[in-house]
């Protein structure tokens, strides 16, 4: 469930990213004032370990499927949440670099999602509270069905939200979580099984390895991290209403499911207002407006205006036939001079 | 069994490292500058209104740049790409559906927004993706790094980041050579069970750690006290503020002006 640059707006996409600066940093803090040197090398093969465990794939019997191994709740139940956080992010970034899975605008936002709820919110509340102490076989299995399975919906939810508040992709919002939450409670459950009977073997292998799950207090962490998820729940109401193209994403599914059509109204400031600053230093303002049948200015104002992206979404049957003809011949003749370009410019340092 | 292509991926990323040691202009560059400019290019690119079609064409500019000069093959840029793709075409294919205002018209055909938007987000999808990717071909792991705690990236992280990628190759030969043994002694059997995924798993984990420990051991025997040392060769070139200015401007004019609208306009001019 990696978000996808593509689907994140920069707002969005950089609120999470300083949720994840902020995670990383409060990470990095705390392994360092542990004084584990041995986490050093642990954590980084461990990282390498969840990448080998995910290309092995298991088959789930009568589905047909296949199911693998998360690695962020075990990650945590091995070595505890904040490197835990630190592996995750790190094989996120390893991820979004080499195989393009994410991105790396999206990378703050998988962070958040794959890395902090398993780690900060599932572990110490759910599966460190379900284990209490020594490891033991029953509770241990319980507590790590119940942390995957949360840790992924909250996960599940968080993209959901990330994709709304972006306001790139048009799915409402009731449609995409009732997508997206019962497939991942599926994964969960798979992902559950999975890490409880590879706990469980560990347990039973080499118990020394696996922290008694009480060996720091909690609660100290736990104001930090309030603090922490208000204020970026804050920032990103805040800055994503202020900015992204669509106010309330919320507010607009419920619009769009109920059939009331005010779409235009839901242009944001900031793309309005890039796109003004746009038409004020346009090569050639009005070369649209000439194209554009008469009608096609209600208001009768002059042709900035009537180019604007905010005046195409208002008149559906005055279309800016000028713009769009321009719009679609320089774009493709861009798109050919660019790749004729590259080809003249690979050539060129052989043949000198 | 996904085992095959995940064995394609990794040679992928060995070819990555190999692309990254040449000696272009492009890899002179510093990695701070990439990464700063990578950044930058990523971010303007999604600032534009959703259903921006046009405008994005010129930023194609700066991959095909670096590919060339950089001496990139797009075919294994490419191959990453449609692996990267599917969540955001299932997101985006739906935009067409929910989204049905015409917004464009070429002629007799009326194009939606929804569609506009859903062929925005490709665009955006191949050029964010694409950067990132390049961005790791033109200055593998070991520069990033250093680069990334010469921004300010915590140690910690940055060592963990090359430690992961290290030992990734190791473990997933390791990883290899496991399944290979289960395939073997399993004939006619498809797939993995999953008592036996887990006693795989588990081994594989037992052995990491093992590995970590002898790890841990041979560095203290080399004088690890816990502080991380780095070690940093490369100074800042003339060439790297010229590279992060060139392409800020650049993104700059393109992202205020529409190039490709107006070279349009231009041509349909010159042939009305």
């Amino acid at each position: 469930m990696h978000m996808a640059d593509a689907l994140v707006s920069p707002v969005v996409g950089g609120t999470m990213w300083l949720a994840a600066c902020g995670l990383i940093g409060h990470s990095v803090r705390r392994i360092e004032a542990s004084a584990k040197d041995h986490l050093v090398p642990l954590m980084g093969v461990l990282g390498a370990f969840v990448f080998t465990a995910q290309m092995i794939n298991f088959t789930i019997p009568g589905t047909g499927s296949s199911g693998h191994l998360g690695g962020g709740l075990l990650l945590a139940a091995l070595l505890g949440p904040h490197a835990a956080l630190l592996v995750i992010a790190s094989v996120l970034t390893v991820q979004a670099l080499f195989f393009a899975d994410g991105g790396l605008l999206a990378l703050g936002c998988n962070i958040v999602n794959l890395g902090f709820f398993p780690a900060y919110v599932a572990y110490p509340w759910v599966y460190r509270v379900i284990v209490r102490g020594r490891y033991e076989a029953m509770r241990g299995s319980v507590a790590a069905l119940a942390a995957s399975v949360l840790g992924l919906q909250l996960g599940a939810l968080s993209v959901v939200l990330q994709t709304q508040a972006s306001g790139i992709a048009e799915l409402p919002f009731g449609a995409f979580a009732a997508l997206m939450l019962p497939i991942h409670l599926a994964i969960g459950v798979v992902e559950g099984c999975v890490t409880a009977a590879v706990v469980a073997f560990v347990a039973r292998a080499r118990p020394e390895v696996l922290p008694v799950a009480d060996a720091e207090p909690v609660r100290s962490l736990r104001p930090v991290l309030a603090a922490l998820l208000i204020a970026a729940a804050l920032t990103g109401g805040l800055l994503s209403g202020w900015a992204s193209s669509l106010p309330d994403g919320l507010e607009w599914a419920i619009a769009r499911l109920s059939g009331t059509e005010e779409v235009s109204a839901l242009r944001g400031t900031w793309h309005a207002r890039l796109s003004a600053v746009q038409e004020r230093t346009a090569v050639m303002p009005d070369y649209a407006f000439r194209q554009t049948p008469l009608s096609a200015r209600p208001d009768g104002s002059d042709g900035a205006s009537a180019e604007s992206t905010t005046a195409r979404a208002d008149a559906p049957s005055a279309l800016p036939l000028g713009t769009s003809v321009a719009g679609v011949v320089g774009g493709a003749v861009t798109l050919l001079v660019i790749s004729w370009l590259g080809f003249v410019f690979r050539k060129w340092p052989r043949a000198v | 069994m996904a085992f095959p292509m995940a064995v394609e991926r990794w040679l992928d990323v060995a070819r990555m490292d190999e692309l990254a040691r040449q000696g272009t202009p492009v890899h002179r560059i510093d990695a701070r500058a990439q990464t700063v400019t990578t950044l930058l290019f990523i971010g303007v690119v999604m600032s534009f209104a959703r259903d921006e079609l046009s405008a994005l064409m010129p930023f194609f500019i700066y991959p095909v740049a670096l590919m060339s000069a950089g001496r990139i093959p797009a075919a294994s840029l490419l191959r990453k790409l449609a692996v990267a793709m599917p969540f955001a075409v299932a997101v985006g294919l739906l935009n067409p559906v929910f989204d049905t205002r015409p917004a464009l018209a070429l002629g007799p055909l009326h194009v939606s927004s929804g569609w506009l938007s859903f062929l925005s987000i490709m665009l955006r999808c191949l050029l964010t993706v694409s950067a990132a990717l390049l961005l790791v071909a033109c200055t593998g792991m070991q520069r990033l790094c250093e680069g990334l705690v010469r921004l300010g990236v915590p140690r910690v992280f940055a060592v963990q980041l090359l430690f992961l990628y290290r030992y990734l190759f190791l473990l997933a030969d390791e990883g290899r050579r496991m399944t290979r043994g289960i395939e073997l002694r399993s004939p006619g059997v498809r797939g993995v069970r999953f008592r036996v995924y887990v006693s795989l798993i588990g081994h594989l984990l037992l052995r990491a750690m093992a590995r970590a420990e002898r790890i841990y051991h041979a560095m203290q025997a080399r004088g690890f006290d816990g502080r991380i040392r780095l070690q940093f060769t490369s100074p800042l070139r003339l060439a790297d503020p010229l590279f992060v200015g060139g392409w800020t401007l650049f993104f700059a004019v393109a992202r205020v002006w529409n190039l490709a609208e107006a070279l349009g306009a231009l041509l349909m001019k010159g042939v009305g």
